[in-house]
């Protein structure tokens, strides 16, 4: 059984560092809820686990061999939502998502469904900019159904979504789990996710600053 | 190969449906050129031995006033992180938008340049030698550009700090450029400072998508 974990993980952020020796394993089908106060480096781990970010100490593994030796297996692998949706204003929610599709690697053909599992068909052919934030959200979940990956990487996803929205993302969530892919989820918001590990950033924390100095 | 061509298809479309960029690049380059007459004065003679140096000043201004936008949407919109996550290598990504940047920039400047040169009343057995030049040349443009532009995303002010990053980097291609149009000018062969841009073109075709894609990355760290 293959397991994403991390071991003895630092993160260090403009000197200040957010959390130190944080470990985490994620089986198939497993899903690990990142809670934690504003600044306890829920995000940054995300980006962490995505290679965005590099760990200032610890290691990511998969399967027993370092995600660092080959980020482009593991950047093939990984779907990451983050806080901005990265919707072109000018181009059409189908535009957006199928563009994003054929980067990870998937055909034309899985657009329409990706759009239909966040109830974005009608806005298929609708202009970025004309799309409301709540929408333009939706665009961006739209992407993680366009082009399997194992590991969903999901930064604040129920943001701006209305109580529909939100049963359509548990659904997305809950079908990638049953086909053996995993998910890490930072948010303050219940999720409906079945017996997902929590990790409580809080417990990671140091207050010190990495160096003396308190920088300008 | 297929995201490749995909980057560039997308740059393209976005540059087409907001022409304004693109229309405002040659447009500089047109209007900047048909200014000096009016400061320099009308002299035939004067004008015509100026051309090229003219011609080659704008069409790099030009082409820094259009650099800000190569990376900077991609950026502010979260493009740019999604871009460095896909499985593709960053740098042949950087390639795909510095060959459209191109298509949108440097391709309507050699269209727009024949233009200047006849204002200025250049000698026509010039034009083929600065067709040429403007072709070899103004790929390196973008190319070296996109390093200060990456280089300057996370920047407060970005915009201030490409000239003075990329301009001392354009002063061999402006310096063969002109030297190409003064030696077809003077009816000697314009081929050697021609090779030279070739030259030019070839070492940032390879190095410049390798840095600023590592630029690329600490911006969006």
């Amino acid at each position: 059984m293959s397991l994403f974990s991390g071991r003895d993980l630092v993160c260090v952020r403009g000197e200040r560092q957010v959390f130190a020796d944080l470990a985490f394993d994620l089986a198939p089908g497993g899903a690990l809820l990142l809670s934690g106060p504003n600044g306890s480096g829920k995000s940054s781990l995300l980006r962490l686990m995505a290679g965005l970010l590099r760990p200032a100490g610890g290691t990511l593994t998969w399967d027993g061999a370092p995600v660092a030796d080959d980020p482009e297996t593991h950047r093939a692998r990984l779907r990451y939502v983050g806080h901005l949706t990265a919707v072109k204003p000018v181009l059409t929610a189908a535009e957006n998502v199928a563009f994003w599709a054929r980067q990870a690697g998937a055909g034309v053909a899985d657009v329409e469904r990706a759009l239909a599992g966040f109830a974005l068909t009608p806005l298929a052919h609708v202009a970025g900019r004309l799309l409301s934030s709540g929408q333009r959200h939706r665009v961006a979940l739209a992407r993680l159904l366009a082009a399997p990956g194992d590991l969903w990487l999901l930064d604040e996803p129920s943001v701006g979504l209305d109580q529909a929205s939100l049963a359509h993302l548990s659904a997305a969530i809950a079908a990638h789990r049953a086909a053996g892919g995993r998910v890490a989820v930072a948010t303050h918001t219940p999720i409906d996710m079945p017996d997902a590990q929590t990790l409580s950033l809080a417990e990671f924390a140091r207050a010190a600053p990495v160096s003396g100095g308190s920088g300008w | 190969m297929s995201t490749f061509a995909d980057v560039v298809a997308r740059d393209l479309r976005l540059a087409l449906r907001q022409r304004g960029d693109a229309v405002m690049v040659v447009l500089f380059f047109v209007l900047t050129a048909t200014l000096f007459p009016f400061a320099i004065g009308p002299e035939a003679n004067l004008l015509a031995r100026l051309a090229a140096g003219v011609i080659w000043v704008t069409a790099l201004l030009a082409v820094l006033l259009s650099l800000e936008r190569l990376f900077l949407a991609d950026f502010d919109d979260g493009s740019l992180e999604l871009l460095a996550l896909a499985p593709t290598p960053l740098s042949l990504t950087v390639l795909a938008k510095v060959l459209a940047h191109w298509l949108t920039t440097g391709v309507p400047l050699i269209a727009a340049a024949p233009l200047i040169a006849l204002l200025y009343n250049m000698d026509e057995t010039a034009l083929p030698a600065l067709m040429l030049a403007m072709f070899l040349g103004t790929p390196s443009l973008s190319l070296t550009g996109a390093i200060g532009a990456a280089l300057t995303l996370g920047a407060r002010r970005g915009g201030v700090l490409v000239p003075l990053l990329v301009l001392p980097l354009y002063i061999p291609v402006l310096i063969f450029g002109v030297a190409a149009i003064d030696a077809a000018l003077a009816g000697l062969s314009a081929r050697p400072y021609l090779l030279f841009l070739g030259a030019i073109f070839l070492v940032t075709l390879v190095v410049a998508p390798l840095a600023a894609a590592a630029a690329l990355r600490q911006a969006v760290e």
